[in-house]
């Protein structure tokens, strides 16, 4: 929950960043120390590091910061140094005054792995009494990497300001960091700074501990070290498995998009739609289209554009699936390996048209800005591109599963698919009935198709990726039952992923689909198979 | 199993005891028990849903039941083999929907049905006798079908096709004979021809007849048993059986 | 002895084809071989090794069409078997190579020496022999399709779902050939082929051998398929395919009579594959890709199935067809074609080529049967 809020914070404060320049008043401290950056000599910008953070000025912070991203330049002819902020607008160093016009050449101030250490130690002192709790947090985070035995007075009483559990939490384990590092630190401090450095379990203090654990002479300082390694090593082990976990879930949920127009065509209605995976890719060609249209005539709507496309993908694929069933499938229903066979025809025309209409390369479709990024989940780190499709597949899911049990139309189809004669007996119009199922199922491939042109690239052969996999999934879960379809969806995806760091991609793909053709063997109807003896007939 | 031992559980050619079954919570049969002896014919009447198909798909091997014994010749478990084993062991059985070979000749048909080897390599390399061909013909002669042995069985009549099912149970030479409903969408002429042929059968094999034309069981005059809701309701002469108050309930309604 | 009469057997259609197919073998080689460059007869090397592909692909249909036409088994991995018996003697040209590669070493072929292998990988051992190749090349496929089989069988995966996991068998076998840790040459396959048996497979003679061995491989499998389906286990297979269960309640082990007819149809495909590479040059994992297995099924939908001589008549005419597409300006439309011909043949001739053979002979006798003067009735 906390994390949740301070990472919310940070987000805020990026967002503050942006709000450069700071007009300041004249220090002349800092005026004479960003110059000595002009020499572009490192021991001349390591003084000016340190001379910057002692004028303390405003401006310090963001002329570090810009150092270190290699936004700091100077003109070589008139020795002025200038910074760019993040968006790339222009400011002089000395004074904070925007720069309208940039000198005719500008280099920038090179920095080596020393200064940037320099720079994080530096930057670390200077945010570390800072108003703002989020900027805190990252100074002291800043300290912590940089482990600057310079920065251990400013450390020590900021942490006896420090209000904030959290952030002095952070700032005494950079303590024990830079501690660890003096030669002139007791015994028990470093038992001390070893527990306080252990209790953060990321790669990254592991790494720290373990440098620190070959610096150590052996005794019962290198015992703890080592027991603490072990233990971190275990948990991010263990971090390592969620991830992966959580990556499985993803690509389930991909899977599960993909797989479950195909559990209404083929597991309700019977039929073998080879072109279901055409299907998929019709989806993400139109969110092309809707986007190239929206860049076009109204860029403000870009991040409009998905929500915009899914009606429209759903509309076209289902249209598409109309013409198919009217046009074709219908003639050949109770014949199963036929309906295979024209629908296989069907999945070559339609790619090879695209291949005319749009060319055979990948077409490239962008992510809005909710779609980009990613954030921190108790160490775990999701893409928000990933967690919408999961949440996506979710909706569609839950969306389909009301259709066929709430809806008029989910009644009919069940009863036609149940016994058609009957059901046309009672005045159901059988063959709208079968247009529909099958519209449904070809317009959710087409939704599908929107959010799979996040994550694939957007070409003619989109689909071929995914039939096979969606038949296993389907066949694998149990014909005719959605939550099969669900079920084997995940356990696909989390197998395939868990699979994935043990025996590497392609092996872990091949083991899964032997493991498909064993578990047929021994449940030839799925995992929720219906039994009785109407199915066996 | 087959037992070493000559010693059998019981005489019957076939013993059910205490069959159970359910599909998805539906109890099919609930402790079925019948036994048959050897050279009976018998009928099983029984509403709609009673169970009588799937008492034959355990005695066939279709569907294992969940509790209870099926014992055929006195001794072998039959809970424990597969159709083909089963059929091997000389239970016949014939489907309720006729299934014949469509695509293929009626002598044909009798041929595949013919009582002998069954692996592939004695199809591919084992010699057909003259005497095979007499077979199929004396078999085809006595369900009056001789004179179509060379067209195609799908070119049948629905009448003609069950009689070609109850030849190809013929050449199988069973030992028990399964017949599900022969004389459904039967002519009158039909039905009586067929229970004649059956009675005639019955010279040689043990028969049970699942039917629901009370006329046809008539005919058969044979003994007669009531499945209702997965168990024996009565047993007994058709007269007896049709008379017992709980079997009229069962067909009139409570 | 075999359970059926000869007659059966090579009935007058299936000798009209043999007729025709030596016919055509006999008239390629003697317009490669003996009719001048010149003579716009003349069938040139090119086209020799055309032909032969297209033998091969007749081959491969042949042996879909045994199982699927007879037996009712849709494998829609059949081009994994292909691609099995291509290895199998792709590995043997290239042990030939020795040490002509382009690194040449001593041992190993030239991708194993890219990769720093230090030693013939295991399942390289014996491909020096070609004997041993021989025996591979029906030894690999078969094996697979009898433990595929063998247990898809007995546990009684029918229908499409067996086609779905066939699908994923060579799906499977697609990803792990493309794997370099494989050993059997990666993405690129096996190529660069030098000699068969000391001939070279370049030598306008070897190609003529390798197109009329292509020719006899396919008349002697043929002959195989129709003692097969003439004889009573022909009758045992269209009996499982049109009532499985049915097939079952006489007695008959199912699953034992589709495992021997799959394996056979199996090796089928590895021979053609066999026969496929030396010809063409080169063999890698695109083989294997599911869209190829089946377009060799819709060969055999075209030439109509369960009749054998459907399926190589389809083979050929598809494969011609898209030779004559993808050659000239029309190249970019040949998967409009072949996906109407998809569409169209299973909607409009579901019987195929032969079916409608048969449509039109039977209206022709239907026609030409009046016309014959009535027979006068002489007595009662």
């Amino acid at each position: 929950m906390t994390r949740a809020v301070r990472w919310v914070a940070a987000v805020l404060f990026a967002l503050g960043m942006m709000g450069l320049p700071v007009e300041v008043a004249a220090n002349t401290g800092h005026e004479a120390a960003v110059a000595r950056f002009a020499t572009d000599a490192f021991p001349d910008t390591i003084a000016g590091i340190e001379a910057v953070v002692d004028a303390a000025s405003p401006l310090a912070e963001p002329v570090l910061q810009a150092l270190i991203d290699r936004r700091l330049t100077f003109d070589p002819t008139t020795r002025r140094v200038y910074f760019r902020d993040a968006a790339g607008a222009l400011f002089d160093a000395a004074s904070g005054a925007s720069v309208q016009d940039a000198p005719a050449r500008l280099d920038t101030v090179r920095i080596n792995n020393r200064i940037r250490n320099i720079l994080q130690g530096a930057l670390g002192t200077l945010t570390l009494i800072s108003p703002d709790p989020a900027q805190r947090m990252r100074a002291a985070e800043a300290v912590l990497r940089g482990r600057d035995p310079e920065a251990l007075p400013a450390l020590a009483s900021a942490i006896t300001r420090e209000t904030d559990p959290r952030i002095r939490t952070v700032m005494e384990q950079a303590r024990a960091a830079i501690q660890l590092r003096l030669p002139d630190t007791s015994e028990a401090e470093r038992q001390a700074a070893v527990a306080a450095l252990a209790a953060r379990g990321d790669q990254r203090t592991l790494a720290l501990l373990r440098q620190i654990r070959a610096e150590t002479q052996p005794g019962a300082l290198a015992i703890n070290l080592d027991a603490a390694i072990q233990r971190m090593e275990a948990r991010l082990a263990v971090l390592a498995r969620v991830q992966d976990l959580w990556a499985g879930i993803s690509l389930g949920s991909v899977l599960l998009l993909a797989a479950i127009g195909l559990a209404i065509t083929f597991g309700v209605m019977g039929v073998i739609n080879m072109a279901h995976g055409e299907m998929v890719m019709l989806g993400a060609y139109t969110t092309f289209v809707v986007q190239e249209l929206i860049r076009t005539h109204a860029p403000h709507l870009f991040d409009w554009s998905l929500p915009i496309a899914i009606p429209l993908a759903f509309l076209v694929t289902a249209l598409v699936g109309i013409a198919i069933e009217r046009g074709i499938i219908r003639y050949l229903y109770g014949r199963p390996l036929e309906t295979l066979l024209a629908t296989f025809g069907v999945s070559l025309v339609l790619q090879q048209a695209v291949r005319t209409a749009f060319g055979p390369t990948n077409r490239e479709v962008g992510s809005p800005s909710y779609m980009s990024g990613a954030f921190d989940f108790f160490g775990l780190s999701i893409t928000y591109g990933r967690l919408w499709i999961v949440v996506f597949a979710i909706a569609i899911f839950a969306g389909l599963l009301i259709t066929l049990k709430a809806t008029s139309l989910g009644l009919q189809m069940r009863a036609v698919t149940q016994n058609r004669r009957m059901a046309s007996a009672m005045g159901i119009r059988t063959g709208f009935v079968d247009a529909m199922t099958f519209a449904l199922g070809s317009g959710i491939a087409g939704l599908a198709g929107v959010a799979l042109s996040q994550i694939d690239n957007v070409s003619p052969n989109l689909g071929q990726g995914y039939i096979i996999d969606s038949f296993i999934v389907v066949v694998f879960g149990g014909v005719g039952n959605l939550w099969g379809t669900l079920v084997g969806a995940l356990t696909l995806g989390i197998a395939n992923k868990l699979l994935e760091p043990v025996a590497g991609a392609v092996l872990g793909k091949i083991i899964i689909l032997i493991a498909i053709i064993l578990f047929i063997q021994k449940r030839p109807r799925g995992l929720f198979a219906l039994k009785g003896r109407a199915i066996e007939q | 199993m087959t037992r070493a031992d000559p010693n059998q559980v019981t005489p019957s050619i076939l013993y059910l005891d205490g069959i159970e079954v359910s599909f998805d919570g539906y109890r099919a049969l609930r402790g079925l028990s019948l036994t048959l002896d050897k050279g009976e014919l018998r009928a099983i009447i029984g509403p709609n849903g009673a169970g009588k198909t799937t008492m034959m798909d355990i005695v066939t091997g279709k569907t294992r039941p969940d509790r209870g014994t099926a014992l055929f010749a006195g001794s072998v478990d039959l809970t424990k083999l597969d159709e083909s084993e089963i059929a091997e062991l000389g239970i016949g059985r014939k489907f309720q929907k006729p299934t014949v070979f469509e695509s293929q000749s009626v002598a044909d048909n009798v041929l595949l049905a013919l009582s002998g080897p069954r692996g592939p390599w004695s199809a591919l390399f084992g010699l057909r006798s003259r005497v095979d061909v007499d077979r199929i013909d004396a078999v085809l002669a006595k369900v009056r079908l001789l004179e179509m042995r060379d067209s195609l069985a799908g070119a049948l009549s629905h009448g003609q096709k069950q009689w070609l099912e109850i030849a190809m149970l013929l050449a199988q030479n069973p030992k028990l004979l399964l017949v599900d409903e022969p004389v459904a969408g039967m002519t009158d002429a039909e039905t009586e021809t067929t229970a004649a042929l059956l009675r005639e059968i019955n010279a040689e094999h043990t028969i049970v007849v699942v039917e629901h034309d009370m006329d046809f069981v008539r005919m058969l005059g044979c003994r007669v048993t009531c499945l209702h809701e997965g168990a024996v309701l009565a047993e007994g002469a058709l007269d007896a059986v049709s008379a017992d108050p709980r079997v009229i309930e069962v067909y009139l309604g409570r | 002895m075999i359970n059926a009469d000869a007659h059966a057997i090579l009935d007058r259609r299936s000798k009209l084809f043999l007729i025709i197919l030596a016919v055509i073998t006999a008239w390629v080689v003697f317009a490669n071989a003996v009719i001048p460059e010149s003579s716009q007869f003349h069938v040139s090397n090119g086209s020799v090794v055309l032909y032969g592909k297209y033998l091969t692909y007749a081959l491969l249909a042949l042996s879909i069409d045994l199982i699927w036409g007879y037996c009712g088994i849709l494998s829609l991995g059949h081009g994994a078997f292909f691609a099995l018996g291509g290895y199998a003697m792709g590995m043997y040209l290239m042990r030939q190579i020795g040490t002509r590669g382009v690194y040449g070493h001593p041992v190993l072929p030239d991708f194993m020496v890219f990769l720093n292998w230090r030693e013939l990988p295991w399942a390289w051992v014996g491909f020096d022999w070609f004997i041993y190749a021989a025996i591979m090349v029906f030894l690999v496929p078969g094996l697979l399709a009898f433990v595929f089989g063998w247990f898809a069988f007995r546990s009684r995966v029918t229908g499409v779902y067996l086609s779905i996991i066939t699908q994923a068998m060579t799906y499977a076998l697609l990803l792990a050939f493309f794997r370099n840790d494989m050993g059997f040459g990666g993405n690129n396959g096996l190529t660069d082929f030098k000699d068969i048996l000391g001939f070279s497979v370049q030598a306008s003679g070897t190609r003529l051998t390798l197109f009329t061995l292509s020719a006899l491989a396919l008349a002697a499998c043929f002959v195989l398929c129709r003692i097969m389906v003439a004889s009573t286990y022909g009758k045992i297979l269209v009996a499982i395919r049109d009532a499985e269960s049915r097939t079952r309640f006489l007695g008959y082990r199912v699953e034992h009579h589709k495992l021997l007819v799959f394996t056979v149809s199996a090796m089928m495909a590895g021979l053609a594959g066999a026969l496929y590479v030396p010809q063409v040059g080169i063999i890698n994992p695109s083989e294997f890709s599911p869209a190829n297995s089946i377009e060799a099924v819709i060969w055999v939908a075209v030439g109509g199935r369960g009749t054998l001589i459907g399926a190589v008549v389809g083979a050929l005419s598809v494969n011609a067809m898209k030779t004559a597409f993808t050659t000239g300006v029309l190249a970019p439309y040949w998967l409009f074609v072949l996906g109407a011909i998809f569409i169209l043949v299973t909607l409009a001739l579901p019987k195929g080529i032969m079916g409608l053979v048969d449509r039109l002979m039977a209206a022709w006798k239907a026609r030409t049967r009046p016309v014959a003067p009535p027979q006068p009735e002489t007595g009662a």
